[in-house]
């Protein structure tokens, strides 16, 4: 049951890709990804990331494609034909992302028992309920536990907060720039 | 954990549709949307391997949406400085490095 509803997510999240590529108006081009973005979040929200499914729904199918719509809107594009390149150029590019699906799709056969394999180094060991307890991950949480004990946004807070303090307040400078940058480019004189 | 499989698969394909959708079009703005797409790909991988490796990961997923709104917003208004100049955000129309 999980796996079909993941299937019907992932679908939908694939299809929505999909349009958005083949679509010629950019407007409705960023409606698809948007489409894409909220199957993602409903992906994580299965993954047991339930802070990051929600900050995916505020940040990009809020913020980042209100502001790609409102560009779109501002600069009017999309009017005349079609932006899709021609003949050769859909060819290579074509044979370039063939190898590259060819390289990266084996990656789902990245199983648990795979992955109980490469940590046990052992194939009698292989089972992925004797090497990964089924209450506890790699890192030695109990994440179900930790759920509990602090809430959903408490359990990523305690990493973002304590081992990667110093990269997080280094993301405010990181915002602070981008801000000035994006005032300083779009403003017609300075 | 069972879901690391399928969640890499469509990851993957995600990625590759990206990328594709990179090479294909010729539209500045929708080009960023691809470049979005491949990013958002990447952090499917980042919380499916979260599942089993600890919470670090989703801590990465949250740097990845910080520097991809960075990046939308200066993005964006390089578009907006461009259109400003060339009326138009057609990437055939934008040759100036061409030798």
């Amino acid at each position: 049951m999980t796996l079909q509803l993941f299937w019907f997510f992932g679908g939908i999240a694939i299809a929505g890709a999909l349009l958005m590529i083949c679509f010629r108006n950019p407007i409705a081009s960023a409606f698809c990804l948007i489409v894409t973005m909220l199957a993602l979040s409903a992906i994580f929200f299965m993954l047991n990331a339930q802070f990051i499914g929600a900050v995916q729904i505020l940040v990009y199918a809020g913020a980042v494609m209100v502001l790609f719509l409102f560009v779109i809107m501002l600069l009017n594009v999309g009017r005349g034909g079609s932006d899709m390149r021609r003949a050769p150029v859909w060819f290579v590019g074509l044979i370039l992302v063939g190898i590259l699906a060819s390289q990266l799709l084996p990656l789902s056969r990245y199983s648990s028992e795979r992955l109980a394999l490469e940590y046990s180094h052992s194939p009698l060991l292989a089972n992925p309920a004797v090497v990964f307890d089924t209450t506890m991950n790699l890192a030695g949480v109990n994440p179900a536990q930790a759920t509990l004990d602090r809430g959903v946004p408490g359990d990523i807070a305690m990493p973002l907060f304590q081992q990667y303090l110093v990269p997080f307040e280094l993301t405010s400078v990181l915002l602070l720039a981008a801000i000035v940058g994006a005032v300083v480019l779009a403003k017609r004189r300075i | 954990m069972a879901l690391i499989g399928p969640s890499l698969a469509v990851s993957a394909i995600l990625f590759v549709i990206g990328v594709f959708g990179v090479l294909l079009r010729r539209n500045a703005i929708v080009l960023f949307m691809c470049v979005e797409l491949m990013l958002n790909a990447v952090n499917l991988t980042f919380v499916a391997l979260s599942t089993v490796y600890g919470l670090a990961g989703q801590v990465f997923v949250f740097f990845v949406m910080t520097v991809a709104a960075a990046e939308a917003a200066v993005g964006l208004a390089i578009i907006i400085a461009i259109f400003r100049h060339h009326k138009s955000v057609d990437l055939q129309n934008i040759n100036l490095l061409r030798g």
